[in-house]
């Protein structure tokens, strides 16, 4: 199993606000590995880091292999790494197609219908509403818009930035399902989430980030059982 | 029927304003700033037209392609050279950029070409074998005369409001400007090269200006380095009127702009049209303040 993604000593600044403070992680490939932490973490911006959107001041991140410091966010996503960002942010006066459509945008147009084909397949309520505007979809159909637009660049690494949010529990229990089952299709996934039960049940490895910082890592299973995290996040 | 010819240079008028009001309506769409100096762009394209086919003798066909060319490298260097550094910038400094920008060119203009105005001969007219000229087609015994620039302009902007209709909704490239101008962050993450995407804008909409240049010099037969201003701010107005960020509020705002303007000097008072156009946009405004066509969003400024 090859590592697919390291980030090594990540500091990220919002002006004088030290966001993230040097942590390091990795995940290899077919691995789920989430990203855990309370609100203000920083997980979002360790995401955002990663898909190029804000810039890390020291160290490294590798991609496959490849140094992304100095790779422009829109070229990231060509060499197969793609973000559902936190709040879905799917285009919401385009229609359910035309949102799909971007997700692809990278690709020629070779194989997209095929890869449409697949979304729908995982997604069958996306099919219905192929010609509604994004806008008028419900929250949970909008997320499922917002993962599929992600998988329609066929990314090699998938990263899902609190997909459960403001999802009703029976959502929940559906969106973690599709994350299972992409999984198992062979899609390598970094999680991050709040909902840290959930997160932790389907992970492989967990990093748990409190204010800038990594302080416990391990497997899921290790985490869940932890008296820390059990405290802390998972409400005794 | 002296309705009816008021009304088709309103029409005519209004084709002009709506090609212009295109490119604030586009740029505002993608870049969220008001580019004042697009007024101004229009009197470039109409000194490059004019240079074009009375120093080099081109035809109008090909003098309109060339001049759209240039202004659309202009428009991105512009963008490139003014705008870009100042993406993160509060948008008071982007519109005092902007102004400035607007003198930069008219202040060259002035420089270059000179105070004093230059006749621009219609290039939309034929000379009859018997030395008359033929501006335009004669209905209705000649109770009627349609020129044939403003033919030409109406046509201009079907043809330009149907082109970028399927631009927009067709093209990967077009649908990747309108989720731009949705979520420029969430465009990135499709792997939508924004600043490509700004800069495509601003030259289509720097194009379009030098066509309204071509057609508003051949209609006025005059050009001068402030050519551009007035109908730079009523396409601005026609903009705000249909909706800004809104391109079929565009095409009707300055339609309804350019028929309003064009009746209000036949039926009420040249001196009040001014007036009377803006009275409208107010009145419009108070009802619906996105505009016509335009969707409200609460926006800090
Ligand atoms: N644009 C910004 N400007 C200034 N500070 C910011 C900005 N975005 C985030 N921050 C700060 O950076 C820290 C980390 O924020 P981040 O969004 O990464 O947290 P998070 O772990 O994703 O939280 P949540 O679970 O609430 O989404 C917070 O203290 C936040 O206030
Ligand atoms: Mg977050």
């Amino acid at each position: 199993m090859g590592e697919i993604l390291r980030v090594d000593n990540m500091n990220v600044y919002y002006g004088a606000i030290h966001a993230v403070k040097g942590i390091s992680f990795n995940v290899n490939e077919g691995e789920i590995v989430t990203l855990i932490g309370a609100n203000g973490a920083g997980k979002s911006t360790t995401l955002q880091t990663v898909s190029g959107l804000l810039k890390s001041t020291t160290g490294d991140i590798r991609f496959m292999g490849e140094s992304l410091m100095h790779v422009p966010a829109h070229k990231i996503v060509e060499k197969g790494l793609a973000q559902v960002p936190e709040g879905r942010r799917i285009f919401l006066q385009m229609t359910v197609q035309e949102n799909l459509e971007m997700g692809a945008f990278v690709r020629g147009n070779e194989g997209i219908e095929e890869s449409l084909e697949n979304v729908f397949e995982q997604f069958p309520r996306l099919k219905e509403r192929r010609t509604q505007i994004g806008g008028t979809l419900s929250g949970g159909e909008q997320q499922m818009l917002a993962m599929g637009r992600a998988l329609m660049s066929n990314p090699k690494l998938l990263m899902l930035d609190e997909p459960s949010m403001g999802l009703a529990p029976i959502l929940v229990e559906q969106i973690f399902d599709i994350i299972k089952e992409l999984h198992k299709r062979g899609t390598t996934i970094l999680l991050v989430e709040q909902n840290a039960q959930m997160a932790l049940s389907v992970a492989d490895r967990a990093y748990v980030l409190e204010t800038g910082r990594i302080t416990l890592s391990g497997t899921g299973a290790e985490l869940a059982a932890s008296d820390e995290v059990r405290k802390a996040y998972l409400g005794g | 029927m002296e309705f009816l010819s008021y009304l088709i240079s309103g029409i005519s008028l209004g084709s002009v304003y709506a090609i212009i009001a295109l490119g604030y309506t586009m740029v505002y769409g993608i870049a969220k700033m008001l580019n004042f100096a697009h007024g101004d762009v229009i009197m470039v394209g109409g000194y490059l037209s004019y240079y074009a086919m009375f120093s080099f003798g081109l035809p109008w066909f090909v003098a309109l392609p060339a001049s759209m060319i240039v202004c659309a490298c202009i428009g991105m260097l512009i963008e490139r050279l003014a705008y870009k550094p100042l993406r993160q910038a509060p948008s008071l400094a982007v519109l005092i950029t902007a102004i400035g920008v607007s003198y930069f060119l008219q202040n060259s203009a002035l420089l270059i070409f000179g105070a004093n105005p230059k006749t621009y001969s219609n290039p939309f007219q034929s000379v009859n074998p018997d030395g008359s000229i033929n501006a335009g087609i004669s209905l209705f015994g000649g109770q009627l005369t349609i020129t044939y620039v403003s033919i030409v302009t109406i046509i201009s902007c079907i043809i330009i409001m149907l082109a970028l209709n399927f631009f927009t909704s067709k093209t990967k490239m077009g649908k990747a400007m309108r989720a731009c101008s949705e979520d420029k962050g969430a465009a990135q993450l499709m792997g939508i090269n924004v600043n490509r995407t700004i800069s495509i804008t601003f030259a289509i909409g720097s194009a379009l200006a030098a066509v309204a240049g071509v057609l508003l010099c051949s209609s006025y037969t005059l050009i001068q380095p402030t050519t551009g201003s007035m109908p730079g701010i009523r396409a601005f107005t026609a903009a705000v009127f249909g909706g800004i960020g809104s391109i079929p509020g565009a095409f009707l705002g300055g339609l309804l702009i350019g028929i309003i303007e064009s009746l209000a000097k036949a039926y009420i008072s040249t001196q009040l049209s001014n007036s009377i156009v803006f009275a409208v946009l107010i009145i419009v405004l108070l009802v619906r303040p996105a505009g016509l066509l335009g969707k409200y969003v609460p926006e800090k400024v």
